[in-house]
C-alpha cells in the first residue's frame, strides 16, 4: 500500500502542477480532450461491449443504450455547448451602485476525484469525467474493482487518448479509495451506496472538499390502473423494461417496487409474466439479454432477501437462483410484508415486489415512510394524483408515465435528495457541478460619495438609509437640503 | 428567576420531531405562510431597530450607522426582494426535452428540503442569523436558528423577537454554546447553513456527513487587497479604510486582511492612509466612537499576540495602541511583516493591516495563489488588463475591483466561498435556491413507444438506438425506412 500511497501523491502533484500551468483553462484543450473521449469510445465499441459482457453479461444493445450511447451523446453536447456554458453571466446591479458592473464566471475547482461504480462502469466513469474536463479541472478517476474488465479497459485506454498529465485513472477497491480519501481534493464526485456516501463525505469534511454524491434508494412505481387502463400494455412493458431491461435491476433508478390497487394486482402480474417471456424467452438464464448479478456476494444478498419465509410465500413468479452463473431469475412478489428486509433496503436486483393498496392515493403514504429515493415513477392520467405526488413526496426526480428515461433528458438535473444524494449533473449541470461560481464586481473609482465615509453623522446615516431603500427621490431631496 | 433550561440530545430530538411534524403537515409550504413570516421579519426591522442597535452596541460597541446599515437595512432589502420575487422563485422552470424522450415535457420544481438548521456568527449577529432564515422560510422550510453565544445581547434579542413574531410551530431559536450546538448537530437535518470559522466548518460538515445532510459553509480567510500604482489613491485608501475599520473594526469575513503593493508605491499608500485615517477617526483613533470594539478578551489577547510577535512588533508604522480594559486596539498598519509570521498565517479578524511590498505587482498573484482560497480578493487599479488577469486567475469566493465589501449588498451576485473559505452561496435568489431541492419532473406520454427500448435485442434495434441517441433526425429516418 505504501507504493499505492506514493502513486497517489505523485499523481496529485502532477495534476496540480498541470492545473497551475493553466493548460486546462483553454476551451480548445477541453474540447480536444472530450473529443478524444468520444473517439476512444467510438474506436473501441467492440472492446467495451466485450468488457461489459464479461463483467455483467450485458448485451451489446443494452451496453450501447445505457453506456456508450450516453457517453457519446454527453461528449457531443459538451463540445457543442462549452462555449456557451463558459460565458460569464452578467448581473444587473441596483442603480445605487452605478456605474459598477457585476458578473459571475465559472471557474474550475482544480484537481478533482471521481469515484465510479460497477453497474454502469463506463458511463458512470466517463460522464462525470466529461463534466470535470468541460469545467477545466484535472481529474483522477477511480473505477470500480467489481467490474474488472471495464476498469482495466479504462485504465489502459484512457492514457492512450487523453492528456496523461491532467487525467489519470487508478484501479482498485476500498483500500485504494481509503488512500485517495485521505488526501485533499478540490471536489469529489461519488456514485455508489448511501453507506459509502457517508464515508466519502466525512473524509471530504476534513479538507472542506465539496462533494456530489449520486446515491440510490427504493424507486417506487405507482400504477393508477383507473386512468391508464387503455394503455396498460405500454405501462407493463415500461415497468418490465425498468426492472429487468437495464443491468437486471441493478441501477440506481431501476423500478424497485410497484404500488397498485389490490383489485388490479393479479391482472398486472398476468401481463408481466408474458412480457418477461417476450423479453427473455422460456429460459432467461440462456437468453443473453439479461445481465448478470455483479458478484457471488451480491447474489447471496439477494438470496437472503428472498429467504425470509414471508417473502418466499409471496413469490408469484420466478425465484430461482444460480450462484455459480451469477443468475437470479426475474422474480415477482405479491405483497411481501412492509417490514421485511426486501421492503426496507434498495433491492438492486431483478426482484419486483408488488405492493397492493385499497386506494391508489394510499401509495403516497407508503412512499413517505421510506427515505427519499432518486426517482419516483407514476403511471396515471389523474391530474389530482400527479399534483399530490409532486407536492407531498420528495425525490431526486419524478417521471410520469415512464421509467428511467429522465436519465436521457440532459436539460434535467440528475441527482438525489436526502438519502439519495447531494448535488446533480448531466448536460450543463455537469459543467456547473465541477465549477466554482465566482462573483466579480467592478466598481468605479470615479464616482465617490462622501456619505460612505466616517466620521458618521445623522446626515450620512439618513443618506445611506435612503440609498439602501433605493428611495432616490428622497435622496435627492436630502442632498439638496430639503429633507431632514 | 427561572434556572436556565437544559438543552441536550433529548430536547434537540424533540425539537426536530416537532418541526418535522409541522413540515409534514404542510404548515410551511404555502405561499401565504411564507409571506406572512417574511412580513413579520420586516416588522421586526421596522419597529425594533433601536433595540437592535442597542444590543449590537452592548455586544460589539458597534456604531449606530453600521448597525443600521449593515444589519438592519441589508435585512430589510433582503426581505423586500423575497416578498417581491417569491412567486417567481416558487414557479416551476420549464426544461427542454430531446428527441430521445419525445413526446414529453419537462420542468424543474423547487421544493423545500424540510427542517433546516442555521448556525450564525457573532460579528453580524442579526444579519447572519436572519438573512439565511429569510432564505429558509422563502423556500418553505421549517427552521431552527442557533445564534452565537459570543454576542449574548443580540442572541437574547433575536430569541425574544423571533418568538414574539414568527410561527413557533415552524421557526425556533436555540440559544447556547458548545453543548447545545453539539446536541443540535447530532440530529438529522435536511440542510445545515453555517457561518463561522473553517475549523468549525469541518466539524459541522463531519456531523452532517453522518446523515448525508447537505451544507452551506460561509467561512473566511485572508482576503488580500492588491493596490496598483495606477489608481486613484485617495478613493482607494478611503474605501480600504471604511472596508476594514468601518466594518466591525476588521472583524468581518470579507474584511481586507492584508495589502500587496510595490516597494515603490508603499510609502505613498501609507501616507495617504494615515491622512485619511485621521480625517475619519481623529488624532486618537483608539478613542473614536465610530468603530466597533474587539468582541471579547479572548480575541483581544489573540490579536495582541499577533502584534507582539518578534519580527512583527517592530514593523508597526501606524497605531499599535491597545486598551484591554475597553477591548480596544487602535487601527494599526504594519509594513513587511515576515510571510511566516502568525499575523500572516491566520485570518486576522481585527484592526491590524499588514502591507506587504513586492518588486513588481505581478508577484502578488503568486503570493495569493500560494495561500488558501479566501472569501474575497480585492484589486485597485485603472489597468484593464490587470483587472482581467486578476479576475481570471485569482481564485476566491468573490472578486471585487476598485471597492471593498460592497458585493455583500448585491442580491444579484452569489455570495459564498471556495476551498477553505467555504462551499455553497446565498443572497437574493441564491438564498432561495440554497434551501430548495430542485426536483426534475418529466411528463411522458404513453404513446410513441419504441420496441427498440426492450429485449430481445437485435442489430436493427441497436442501429435505431444509435440514431436516437445522436438525435440526428436524418439518420433516424434512414433507419426507420430501412435505408441504413
Amino acid at each position: 500500500m505504501e507504493g499505492m500511497k506514493e502513486t497517489v501523491e505523485e499523481s496529485l502533484r502532477e495534476m496540480r502542477e498541470t492545473f497551475a500551468s493553466g493548460r486546462t483553462r483553454s476551451l480548445k484543450w477541453r474540447k480536444a480532450q472530450i473529443g478524444a473521449i468520444y473517439e476512444m469510445v467510438k474506436d473501441n465499441e467492440d472492446k467495451i461491449c466485450s468488457a461489459l459482457f464479461q463483467d455483467l453479461g450485458k448485451h451489446s444493445t443494452e451496453a450501447f443504450r445505457d453506456e456508450l450511447g450516453v457517453v457519446l451523446r454527453s461528449a457531443t453536447v459538451a463540445i457543442n455547448s462549452l462555449d456557451k456554458w463558459a460565458v460569464p453571466k452578467h448581473s444587473n446591479l441596483p442603480l445605487l451602485f452605478y456605474p459598477a458592473k457585476g458578473k459571475v464566471i465559472s471557474e474550475p475547482y482544480g484537481t478533482v476525484l471521481v469515484l465510479s461504480s460497477w453497474n454502469f462502469p463506463i458511463s458512470l466513469s466517463l460522464d462525470p469525467l466529461i463534466g470535470a474536463i468541460a469545467a477545466g479541472n484535472t481529474v483522477l478517476l477511480k473505477s470500480s474493482e467489481l467490474s474488472p474488465n471495464a476498469s482495466a479497459f479504462l485504465a489502459k485506454t484512457i492514457p492512450a487518448y487523453l492528456d496523461t498529465k491532467a487525467i489519470k485513472v487508478i484501479e482498485g477497491g476500498p483500500d485504494v479509495a481509503t488512500i485517495l480519501l485521505q488526501h485533499q481534493w478540490d471536489k469529489i464526485f461519488f456514485t455508489g451506496s448511501p453507506k459509502i456516501g457517508r464515508i466519502v463525505m466525512a473524509a471530504a469534511a476534513q479538507h472542506l472538499t465539496p462533494v456530489t454524491l449520486e446515491l440510490g434508494g427504493k424507486c417506487p412505481t405507482i400504477v393508477d390502473h383507473h386512468t391508464i387502463s387503455k394503455n396498460i400494455k405500454s405501462v407493463v412493458k415500461r415497468i418490465a423494461g425498468g426492472k429487468w431491461g437495464s443491468c437486471s435491476g441493478q441501477a440506481c433508478i431501476s423500478v424497485d417496487y410497484v404500488l397498485i390497487e389490490k383489485s388490479y394486482a393479479s391482472s398486472l402480474i398476468d401481463m408481466l409474466k408474458p412480457t418477461i417471456k417476450s423479453f427473455f424467452g422460456e429460459n432467461p438464464k440462456e437468453s443473453g439479454c439479461l445481465s448478470k448479478i455483479a458478484t457471488k456476494q451480491h447474489v447471496q444478498r439477494l438470496s437472503r432477501l428472498l429467504n425470509d419465509p414471508r417473502v418466499q410465500a409471496s413469490i408469484v413468479h420466478g425465484g430461482s437462483i444460480d450462484e455459480e452463473k451469477l443468475y437470479v431469475e426475474p422474480t415477482i412478489l405479491l405483497d411481501p410484508p412492509l417490514d421485511s428486509e426486501i421492503m426496507n433496503e434498495e433491492i438492486f436486483g431483478p426482484i419486483l415486489p408488488i405492493i397492493t393498496v385499497r386506494d391508489i392515493q394510499e401509495s403516497i403514504g407508503i412512499i413517505k415512510t421510506k427515505p427519499k429515493p432518486l426517482a419516483i415513477y407514476a403511471f396515471t392520467n389523474d391530474e389530482n394524483l400527479k399534483t399530490r405526488i409532486l407536492s407531498e413526496t420528495s425525490s431526486g426526480s419524478v417521471t410520469f408515465n415512464d421509467v428511467m428515461i429522465q436519465y436521457m433528458c440532459d436539460a434535467l438535473p440528475f441527482g438525489g435528495v436526502g438519502e439519495s444524494g447531494i448535488g446533480r449533473y448531466h448536460g450543463k449541470y455537469s459543467f456547473d457541478c465541477f465549477s466554482h461560481e465566482k462573483a466579480i464586481m467592478e466598481g468605479s473609482l470615479g464616482m465617490d460619495l462622501e456619505a460612505r465615509y466616517p466620521p458618521w453623522n445623522n446626515f450620512k446615516l439618513t443618506f445611506i438609509r435612503l440609498a439602501f431603500r433605493e428611495a432616490y427621490f428622497k435622496l435627492i431631496l436630502l442632498m439638496l437640503g430639503l429633507k431632514r | 428567576m427561572a434556572a436556565k433550561k437544559v438543552f441536550g440530545s433529548a430536547e434537540a430530538s424533540n425539537l426536530v420531531t416537532e418541526l418535522r411534524r409541522s413540515f409534514d403537515d404542510g404548515v410551511t409550504r404555502g405561499y401565504e405562510w411564507r409571506v406572512t413570516q417574511l412580513k413579520k421579519l420586516m416588522i421586526i426591522c421596522d419597529n425594533h431597530e433601536p433595540e437592535i442597535v442597542a444590543a449590537l452596541r452592548d455586544d460589539l460597541g458597534k456604531p449606530e450607522l453600521e448597525s443600521s446599515v449593515y444589519e438592519v437595512s441589508l435585512l430589510r432589502n433582503s426581505i423586500k426582494l423575497a416578498l417581491k420575487q417569491l412567486k417567481n422563485w416558487m414557479a416551476p422552470e420549464k426544461a427542454k426535452t430531446s428527441l430521445t424522450t419525445f413526446p414529453a415535457s419537462a420542468e424543474i420544481v423547487s421544493e423545500p428540503l424540510g427542517v433546516v438548521l442555521v448556525i450564525s456568527a457573532w460579528n453580524y449577529p442579526f444579519l447572519l442569523s436572519i438573512d439565511p432564515v429569510i432564505g429558509a422560510i422563502s423556500a418553505g422550510n421549517a427552521v431552527v436558528l442557533k445564534p452565537s453565544e459570543l454576542a449574548p445581547a443580540s442572541s437574547a434579542l433575536l430569541t425574544k423577537l423571533l418568538e414574539q413574531y414568527l410561527d413557533p410551530s415552524a421557526v425556533r431559536v436555540v440559544e447556547g454554546a458548545v453543548t447545545e450546538t453539539s446536541a443540535l448537530l447530532e440530529q438529522k437535518w435536511d440542510k445545515i447553513f453555517y457561518t463561522g470559522s473553517s475549523k468549525i466548518g469541518r466539524v459541522i460538515m463531519a456531523a452532517a456527513a453522518k446523515h448525508l445532510t447537505p451544507v452551506v459553509l460561509e467561512l473566511g480567510g485572508k482576503s488580500p487587497v492588491v493596490v496598483d500604482s495606477d489608481t486613484d489613491l485617495k478613493v482607494t485608501v478611503r474605501r480600504i479604510i471604511v472596508g476594514k475599520w468601518g466594518c466591525n473594526n476588521g472583524q468581518a469575513c470579507i474584511s481586507p486582511d492584508y495589502i500587496l503593493t510595490t516597494k515603490e508605491y508603499a510609502p505613498k499608500l501609507i501616507d495617504a492612509m494615515k491622512l485619511e485615517l485621521e480625517k475619519f477617526y481623529g488624532k486618537n483613533p483608539i478613542e473614536s466612537k465610530d468603530m466597533s470594539r474587539i468582541v471579547n478578551s479572548n480575541h483581544f489577547d489573540r490579536l495582541s499576540k499577533l502584534l507582539d510577535e518578534k519580527e512583527v512588533s517592530d514593523k508597526i508604522v501606524y497605531g499599535g495602541e491597545k486598551d484591554r480594559e475597553n477591548l480596544k486596539i487602535a487601527p494599526t498598519i504594519l509594513l513587511d511583516v515576515p510571510l511566516d509570521s502568525l499575523i500572516m498565517s491566520e485570518e486576522i479578524f481585527g484592526p491590524l493591516l499588514p502591507i506587504l511590498t513586492l518588486n513588481n505587482l505581478e508577484e502578488s498573484f503568486d503570493v495569493i495563489r500560494s495561500r488558501p482560497k479566501p472569501l474575497a480578493a480585492y484589486l485597485f487599479t485603472h489597468n484593464k488588463k490587470l483587472k482581467e488577469r486578476f479576475a481570471a486567475t485569482v481564485s476566491a469566493g468573490g472578486i471585487v475591483v476598485n471597492d471593498i465589501a460592497v458585493h455583500l449588498a448585491l442580491h444579484t451576485l452569489p455570495f459564498g466561498g471556495v476551498g477553505e473559505s467555504g462551499m455553497g452561496a446565498y443572497h437574493g435568489k441564491f438564498s432561495f435556491d440554497a434551501f430548495s431541492h430542485k426536483k426534475a419532473v418529466l411528463y411522458r406520454s404513453l404513446f410513441g413507444d419504441s420496441a427498440v427500448r426492450y429485449p430481445p435485442y437485435s442489430r436493427g434495434k441497436l442501429r435505431l438506438l444509435k440514431a436516437l441517441v445522436d438525435s440526428n433526425i436524418f439518420d433516424l429516418f434512414k433507419v426507420l425506412l430501412g435505408l441504413a
